[in-house]
């Protein structure tokens, strides 16, 4: 290979690939770069570059209450929905994920439908439902439409991780004369953590995340976070969505990094 | 005792479907009745639900603006799916023939985007492209343009900005579908003399179909239905089908048209999810075969 000069067919295939994946690289990463930038400006625009630097915006969050309320609000809905998703989906994605039934075909696609139906439409759909059953929106009624929208992710990922578990680990426990509750407490379990943790991740990143359900299934006291700041851009470009976006960014990047040690993040959602 | 045997390796690793019966009986409650809710809604004459019929979808499908704003829609989702594609593609080559650090680090800067906050990367592209933002600032510092260009609420901004949001989702089966690709393929390719862009048309991209077809399936369906970037860069001016929906809904108040805007939605998702499944099954009988 070495002593094979190259010729002008490699040079511009591995041009051509090679500065296609920069460029898309370098505009996958640009955004959060840009936006940490930014909010460190000393001005009150968006300009870039900033005309000076200072921890202004990020003191300023400190006093944005609107923010800190909707931000607290956001967490625990989100906290609820992860926690529900999690019981729900490990328990269905134990017998789907080795069962070749058609029930168990047809559970499985049922549960990962919400993943591509329009989730402003079943926002609305949610809000119709709980108006015809009397059912006034709340938190209550947030946690079961981001449930619905963040379960997937749990029963995809902990369906991915049981296909990778050796039933000859669970045939060994058994005939050790492990029960059932303790080999699944002690074999499968610990086994199947990772893919668990990482669907628990992503769910409780996109609930967070969410806004086409909350716009529909909250009430007019419960601000969330990303409807609270889509409606100051709308409204205004304000600098303190920028130390905002900084915050979560950096807060998003650390945890990342933290799954990827204890999960490998990255292998599970390849 | 090989009976005995084979008996309990089926015993302890199976589960009782009745440990899903929980999940699907939320589903059934939460999700199935919801959306035959919005299907018997739509199907209300007016907003007072006194009389049945079809009107609602009459008046969209007999409307000029209705049916431009579904096609504009869906003529969106293929912009950016071809622009996910052009790019993806080559990090997905490049992450598959890459080594464990890089490859890494390449899987990290792709699950960024997918996990930051929509609203925080639609933010992040309003600096890029307004007026002061750095394309402006950049072009005009070079001397290139006069005054600063128009790029927010433009369809090239647009474009870009979903592009920038759902490029994981095209990254990822990609990186699957090439990392499956069995090498020696490529070096008998190779070694029968066919060059490099002969080996990619003729030998890994057919073999990555699978992967091209399930991400063109998720961005398509994540882009048409990406409401907080299509209305933060697109502005007022231009109108797709989630923001129809939610303006008739909660602006309006005008649910059953509403609910008939969603289903039309809906069905349309629905056919795209069904044709690349399709395509699906024939690239993977392909690609195997």
């Amino acid at each position: 290979m070495a002593a094979r000069r190259p010729t002008l067919d490699v040079l511009t295939f591995h041009g051509v690939m090679i500065g296609l994946s920069i460029i898309a690289l370098i505009v996958l990463v640009a955004p959060s770069a840009v936006v940490l930038i930014v909010s460190f400006t000393s001005g009150f625009s968006l300009k870039f570059p900033p005309p000076g630097w200072s921890t202004r915006w990020y003191v300023e969050l400190w006093n944005a209450w609107q923010l800190q309320f909707a931000a607290k609000n956001s967490f625990v809905v989100a906290a609820w929905s992860t926690g529900l998703s999690i019981v729900l989906g490990v328990a269905a994605a134990l017998p789907i994920a080795r069962s070749k039934t058609l029930s168990a075909r047809i559970l499985d696609s049922v549960f990962m439908s919400p993943l591509v139906l329009p989730a402003l439409a079943f926002g609305l759909a949610g809000l119709m439902f709980f108006s015809a059953i009397g059912l006034p929106v709340s938190k209550v009624t947030l946690v079961i439409g981001h449930t619905v929208v963040c379960v997937p992710f749990v029963v995809r990922n902990t369906i991915a991780s049981l296909a990778q578990l050796d039933p000859v680990l669970l045939e060994c426990s058994a005939s050790l004369g492990a029960s059932r509750i303790t080999t699944f407490r002690r074999i499968t379990l610990p086994l199947i953590k990772p893919g668990i943790l990482s669907g628990g991740f992503v769910a409780f990143m996109s609930s967070f995340d969410n806004v086409p359900v909350s716009l529909f299934l909250r009430d007019a006291a419960t601000d969330m976070l990303p409807i609270r700041m889509w409606q100051d851009l709308e409204g205004r470009l304000d600098v303190t969505i920028a130390a905002l976006s900084g915050v979560l960014i950096v807060a998003t990047v650390a945890v990342m990094i933290l799954m990827e040690r204890v999960t490998g993040l990255s292998r599970r959602l390849a | 005792m090989a009976a005995s045997g084979l008996r309990r390796s089926i015993d302890v690793s199976g589960y009782d479907l009745r440990l899903a019966m929980p999940l699907a009986g939320f589903f059934a409650a939460f999700f199935l009745a919801p959306l035959a809710v919005l299907v018997v809604l739509s199907f209300q004459t007016d907003t007072t639900g006194a009389h049945w019929g079809v009107t609602q979808y009459v008046q969209f499908l007999g409307d000029a603006f209705s049916l431009g704003v579904l096609a504009s829609t869906l003529w969106l989702g293929v912009k950016v799916t071809a622009v996910c594609l052009v790019f993806g593609w080559p990090v997905a080559w490049l992450h598959a023939r890459s080594g464990p650090t890089v490859k890494s680090l390449i899987m990290l800067i792709v699950l960024l985007p997918l996990l930051t906050s929509v609203v925080v990367r639609t933010f992040a592209w309003i600096v890029i492209l307004g007026r002061q933002g750095i394309v402006n600032a950049t072009l005009m510092s070079l001397g290139l343009v006069e005054a600063p260009l128009k790029l927010l609420y433009t369809d090239l901004g647009v474009v870009t900005a979903l592009a920038q949001v759902q490029m994981p989702l095209m990254v990822l089966p990609l990186a699957t579908a090439l990392s499956r690709i069995d090498p020696n393929l490529v070096a008998a390719s190779e070694v029968l003399g066919a060059g490099e862009w002969r080996t990619f048309a003729k030998v890994i991209l057919p073999l990555s179909l699978p992967g091209i077809v399930a991400g063109s399936m998720l961005t398509y369906a994540a882009s048409i239905t990406a409401f907080i970037t299509q209305s933060l860069i697109g502005g007022g001016q231009m109108l797709f089908m989630p923001m129809y929906l939610y303006q008739q809904a909660s602006t309006l108040q005008n649910w059953p048209f509403a609910a008939a805007i969603s289903i039309i939605f809906l069905i349309a998702v629905l056919a795209v999810v069904t044709v690349f499944n399709t395509l699906g099954r024939l690239s993977r009988g392909f690609a195997q075969g």
